[in-house]
């Protein structure tokens, strides 16, 4: 990559102002740094990714709403977290989580358990229990 | 408190904190040179381990590894300690900017504040250096940000005791004895021989043959699992390719410029010609990526346009391939 080539796009580091650092040549061929702005092929990449976890929100809500899952399983994705991640944070093992996820066995949990999967999610134990999808 | 310390930005975290580390310590050595000398370029797929639900890729070894690497073949040796209790991962630190030390840390990104919210995943091998305290912040030197930026002491707790893969359990490290003088040219013959070794190993998961069995992959998920999720792991390749942290091209820039100081050093012109090969294959590398991006931004759904980026990527392997024979010869 030439250092008059380094893409200057609009990008999602643009908006907060940053500049992030690559690898160029110079017009005598050395190679030398130069700050990018952005690149549209990763703004895309990133997008793509982004309305991914945007889509497992939704259907993760709408799950909740249908009384088809607990609200775990909604805060976990919001929290862009998958199962082992969870599993990391609240320290239990992967077969109980996904117990939790039964929205009958999660109005059983007792507000210890609750407030592990509270501190994981950064949010009280009231707005987990009382989540309520409009 | 604060200590003196320069921040330089670099392209990738770990070189950038091991550089600017040494740097410190009055050593001097660029980023580059961190990253050839401790093999840093690979490349790896990881068909069981799943990141952001998409199969794991990776153009770089193992966190901690590119550092460790450099540091036992430029004979100075770094201490890492890891914690599980974050009360004791806290008094370290402090201990250690009270004894004038400026400390790599471990951390995840998820927590990062001064991180765009489009940045922030769950990814927990980013590099960091603290180098001071105040009432209420830790002053941090993020080799990624252009200019040093600071974490309150819930964050600094948070990102570094983050969880999930690769989870940091609070480590830290800092060159303890620095040598006076290092034989660099033994040191650049090793890492490119580890790095030449480790791309055309015999695995189908690892280096040229690790990029052809993905190469052959991208059609077959589009056979089995449809356009969607195809392109959603696309995206995940080039995320991992191009994202901040590889300087450009899955850290083949970074690559190609550490070869020419090298060639430099060992006065050796076929290295020379070699950095220029390696930016080419660097360029073609973006090529894929914009090529990729166009298929999952048209979310076009023909069987064509996989088969199309499965050859380019097939290309590539056999260029590096070829690349890294030479490579091994050169230097032989």
């Amino acid at each position: 990559m030439k250092k008059n080539e380094v893409p200057q796009d609009e990008g999602n580091l643009s908006k907060s102002n940053m500049k992030e650092l690559v690898y160029a040549t110079d017009e005598n061929g050395n190679y030398t740094t130069e700050l990018s702005s952005g690149w549209e092929p990763k703004t895309i990449a990133l997008s793509n990714s982004l309305e991914d976890i945007n889509e497992r929100v939704a259907e993760a809500l709408a799950k909740v709403k249908a009384g088809q899952a607990s609200p775990i399983v909604y805060f976990m994705e919001l929290n862009k977290m998958d199962m082992n991640i969870l599993a990391g944070y609240v320290e239990m093992w992967k077969w109980r989580i996904k117990k939790h996820f039964k929205p009958k066995v999660f109005k059983g949990l007792s507000d210890r358990v609750l407030q592990r999967y509270a501190d994981a999610f950064g949010i009280s134990v009231l707005e987990l229990k009382n989540f309520k999808p409009e | 408190m604060e200590l003196g310390f320069t921040h330089h930005q670099s392209a990738h975290c770990e070189n950038g904190v091991a550089s600017n580390l040494l740097k410190h310590n009055g050593f001097d050595i660029s980023e580059p040179m961190i990253f050839g000398i401790g093999s840093g370029l690979f490349f790896v797929y990881i068909p069981f381990l799943k990141v952001n639900h998409a199969p794991a890729i990776s153009y770089r070894p193992m966190p901690g590894t590119i550092f460790n690497k450099a540091a036992k073949r430029l004979g100075f040796k770094v201490k890492r300690v890891k914690f599980s209790n974050p009360k004791a991962a806290e008094k370290a630190l402090d201990e250690n900017l009270k004894n004038n030390i400026p400390t790599g840390l471990q951390v995840g990104v998820y927590g990062l504040t001064y991180f765009p919210d489009e940045y922030r995943f769950h990814f927990n091998a980013h590099n960091c250096v603290v180098y001071g305290k105040t009432e209420t912040d830790y002053l941090v030197s993020d080799p990624v940000m252009q200019h040093v930026t600071t974490l309150t002491h819930k964050d600094m707790e948070k990102v570094r005791f983050a969880k999930g893969a690769f989870a940091p359990r609070g480590q830290m490290y800092y060159p303890v004895s620095i040598p006076k003088a290092s034989d660099l040219p033994q040191a650049i013959i090793r890492g490119i021989k580890e790095t030449a070794r480790d791309m055309l190993a015999p695995v189908p998961i690892v280096g040229v043959k690790g990029i052809r069995t993905v190469a052959k992959l991208i059609p077959k998920w589009a056979a089995k699992h449809g356009p969607k999720v195809t392109n959603h792991y696309l995206a995940q390749i080039v995320r991992m390719q191009e994202e901040i942290g590889t300087g450009g091209g899955g850290f083949r820039f970074i690559y190609a410029a550490f070869l020419q100081e090298a060639a430099v050093i060992l006065k050796n012109d076929e290295l020379k010609s070699l950095s220029l090969e390696m930016t080419k294959i660097g360029d073609l590398w973006r090529d894929f990526a914009v090529n990729a991006s166009r298929v999952y931004k048209n979310r076009s759904s023909q069987t064509d346009v996989y088969n199309t980026l499965s050859k380019e990527m097939l290309h590539i392997a056999d260029l590096e391939e070829e690349f890294f024979k030479k490579l091994k010869k050169a230097i032989a």
